[in-house]
């Protein structure tokens, strides 16, 4: 597929954009505010985004703000290279049709990335407006702000397809499995998604919370893959119901990888397996998936009154503010090392400190005690101090001797990473996997060791972010189709 | 969807089910089993997989009704769906001719042994079945054991049916009358406790599957975990059949009440 450029920016309007205003009257405004509901209604509320989105106003002014530069760093900074300025422009010349077709010429999940891609440290890190020693353009909020307002607006995003007769399968249906659907379905490639789980979205659905990406966004985003001629099939797990032979047999040409982060992550300390110690992944997959603690469904949950909430990432953040919402009276993350090395997006640790959640860093859990019933009430943390500069830069902590404290807990969510999914690796013979477990592909094309077979995600990267996961979708279709074309 | 093609009661509480389920026919091993979910506020629950018919695309599974789900799965009637079947999961049991294999089976635990007497008997072993249960009308699956079982020992606790007693004095007199080189056994994690602390004075090497709570099924969620030789091990992906001397039967028992 030719890349074409879709908002050119030596465009007429564009130069009049340019030129409207002053550069000095441009950089004084100040940077839009995310309205956000109040947090002490917002732990009541689990299905309530805490981010309600800018309006329109606050949309053409932020998008005025964007200088538009000539050598964009933030599409640099941005794993699938979005036309930042050629977005932005167009909202702010009010074409928000054209301004999400841009975002969708890169990315297939817009309105999922505008809200959950750590901007921070990607595009509006490399923003002109740092070098003034302002704050940078909000580009995640106009991100979404295109998508939302496309998508109630009923763009119609995708363009009748001819079939190139060509059938490709996908195997999982998170961030990866659908950015490269999205691509690959575009090229005219029949696609078909096999997702093990009665639902399609997979992380984005079992994982993260709806008070950060609300269902019904992932869904919009499935409905126009489903328009792009993309077919998903649930309750199917390649490697298990379906082989891999099975698929060659039906006619499948290529098969993407994309089965996501498998086993959760334990510590290995006494007491690990006690009665309300749980994954995170458990956890959220209980409420957010299959809804436990609402009326009407059968799956149970366990309720903390004071929980604990082991590790410092976004999944820690997401349980812990879901802990809070389930009515825990205290919510405590419990992370080694201190706040500057959490690796969670500052908003979500500003919301959950909004939210009434409790922060013990430097501290570190080395055993759960149970009660004569087997249930968790108590933890044993070791205080921390930070040493040396560790492999990954940060400073590594270690332990403060004969500081140790019991803090009672009804609760515990361990939230220290994940492990890949072993099911695809077992079942493919011949597939190189590295020792972690992890498939391993050429970075290029993101095909692994076996023709035709192509992995991307956290299948491959061992536990990511949903734009890193995106962007392999996005090599991979690339990858793919050059390889079954011979281009 | 998939649908209930026929149903039986087996007791009161107890109701097998084939269920179109073509994929999973096809592909099942013994020692597999499947998530099923009932209606679109249902939960997702692991049973065993007691028989296939690849041919028909179905599969047979055998249901207590022990809680809200099963409750729900067993009013099922023929022509009614199964929201979601998902497999078959877990990995399959290592069959190979040793020699005389004790299978002991107890309540619905004997629908997951089936398939594995079955594979027993066909790689060349003497199968020696031990079936048992509280009384006579629990007994399952006695008629489909019996054509690939060398030998059927019957036990009830009230005496209803075979010898009245416990399922480990059947396995002990197997064991005290015959070599056994392999003892399976599959059934409430209580009995496999004792089952296995039996096997273990006569140092026989013993294998059981493990039925624990799960929510996905397929390693994302780690509910299912258990120790085993010290190690925490996840039923779903890493079992559901593990080597019960090294199992700690004690901690799964416990985990077992975490919803009660």
């Amino acid at each position: 597929m030719e890349k074409e450029t879709l908002a050119p920016r030596d465009a007429e309007w564009r130069e009049q954009l340019r030129n409207a205003i002053s550069a000095k009257e441009r950089t004084s405004i100040p940077r839009v505010k995310m309205p956000e509901l109040p947090a002490d209604f917002r732990v009541t509320t689990f299905t309530d985004e805490v981010n309600q989105g800018i309006s329109a106003e606050q949309a053409v002014l932020e998008a005025t703000r964007c200088m538009d530069c000539p050598d964009p760093q933030c599409v640099t900074g941005c794993p699938v290279n979005i036309d930042i300025p050629g977005f932005i422009k167009n909202i702010q010349r009010g074409d928000i049709a054209e301004a999400s077709r841009v975002l969708r010429a890169t990315s297939a999940l817009p309105a999922v990335c505008g809200r959950v891609c750590p901007q921070e440290k990607q595009c509006e890190s490399r923003c002109i407006y740092h070098r003034m020693k302002k704050d940078p353009v909000a580009i995640g909020y106009l991100e979404r702000y295109a998508a939302d307002t496309a998508a109630s607006m009923g763009v119609v995003e995708a363009q009748p397809r001819r079939s190139n007769g060509i059938k490709v399968a996908v195997a999982g249906s998170g961030p990866a499995g659908l950015s490269f659907a999205g691509d690959i379905a575009a090229r005219g490639y029949d696609v078909t998604v096999f997702e093990a789980l009665h639902e399609i979205g997979g992380v984005l659905k079992y994982g993260i919370p709806e008070f950060r990406l609300p269902n019904a966004v992932v869904d919009n985003e499935i409905r126009a893959l489903e328009a792009a001629g993309v077919v998903f099939v649930r309750d199917c797990i390649v490697g298990k119901t379906i082989s891999y032979d099975d698929l060659l047999s039906m006619g499948f040409s290529g098969l993407f990888v994309a089965s996501g982060a498998g086993l959760p992550r334990f510590m290995g300390i006494p007491g690990e397996n006690l009665i309300g110690v749980m994954s995170s992944n458990e956890y959220l997959t209980r409420i957010n998936l299959m809804g436990a603690g609402r009326p009407g469904h059968d799956t149970p949950v366990a309720h903390g009154r004071v929980a604990a909430i082991i590790g410092g990432g976004n999944t820690a953040m997401d349980s812990v503010r879901t802990a809070r919402r389930m009515g825990s009276e205290r919510a405590i993350v419990v992370y080694r090392r201190s706040e500057a090395e959490m690796p969670a997006r500052i908003e979500e640790v500003k919301h959950a400190r909004e939210e009434g959640v409790e922060f013990m860093t430097l501290h570190n859990p080395i055993e759960y005690i149970g009660d004569e019933r087997g249930h968790v009430r108590a933890m044993r943390l070791q205080r921390m101090e930070l040493g040396e500069p560790d492999a990954s830069g940060r400073r590594s902590p270690v332990p403060v001797e004969g500081a140790i404290e019991e803090i009672p807990v009804d609760m515990v969510i361990v939230s220290v990473g994940v492990s890949p999914n072993p099911l695809i690796p077992e079942a493919i013979g011949g597939l190189q996997v590295s020792r972690h477990g992890t498939i391993e592909v050429d970075p290029d094309s993101m095909q692994s060791s076996i023709d035709g077979l192509f992995a991307g995600g956290d299948i491959v990267r061992g536990g990511a972010t949903v734009i890193l996961a995106m962007g392999d979708g996005r090599r991979a279709a690339e990858g793919m189709h050059r390889a079954l074309s011979g281009d | 969807m998939f649908r209930i093609i026929e149903k039986e009661h087996f007791s009161a509480n107890v109701v097998k089910f084939i269920v179109e389920a073509p994929l999973i026919a096809r592909s099942r091993r013994p020692g597999h089993f499947v998530i099923v979910r009932t209606g679109e506020g249902g939960e997702r629950i692991p049973l065993t997989i007691a028989d296939a018919d690849p041919k028909a695309g179905t599969i047979m599974l055998v249901v207590q009704a022990v809680g809200e789900s099963t409750r729900k799965i067993c009013a099922l009637e023929p022509g009614d769906s199964l929201t979601d079947v998902v497999g078959p999961l877990g990995k399959a049991t290592h069959i190979e001719r040793v020699g005389t294999v004790v299978c002991a089976g107890g309540g619905v635990g004997v629908a997951p042994l089936l398939p594995i007497i079955k594979a027993l008997k066909e790689a060349g072993n003497r199968v020696v079945t031990v079936l048992a249960a509280r009384s006579a009308d629990l007994i399952i699956l006695e008629h489909q054991c019996r054509p690939y079982s060398d030998e059927v020992i019957i036990m009830t606790d009230d005496g209803s049916a075979g010898r009245k007693g416990l399922v480990t004095e059947g396995v002990e007199s197997v064991i005290q009358s015959e070599k056994v080189d392999l003892v399976v056994t599959i059934g409430p994690a209580v009995m496999m406790k004792f089952v296995s602390k039996l096997t273990e004075r006569y140092s026989i090497p013993t294998m059981c599957s493990l039925n624990t709570i799960m929510v996905d099924g397929t390693g994302m969620c780690g509910a299912c975990r258990v120790t085993v030789d010290g190690h925490t091990r996840f039923v779903c992906v890493d079992g559901p059949e593990f080597d019960a001397h090294k199992v700690d039967f004690d901690e799964m028992i416990m985990r077992l009440k975490a919803y009660n």
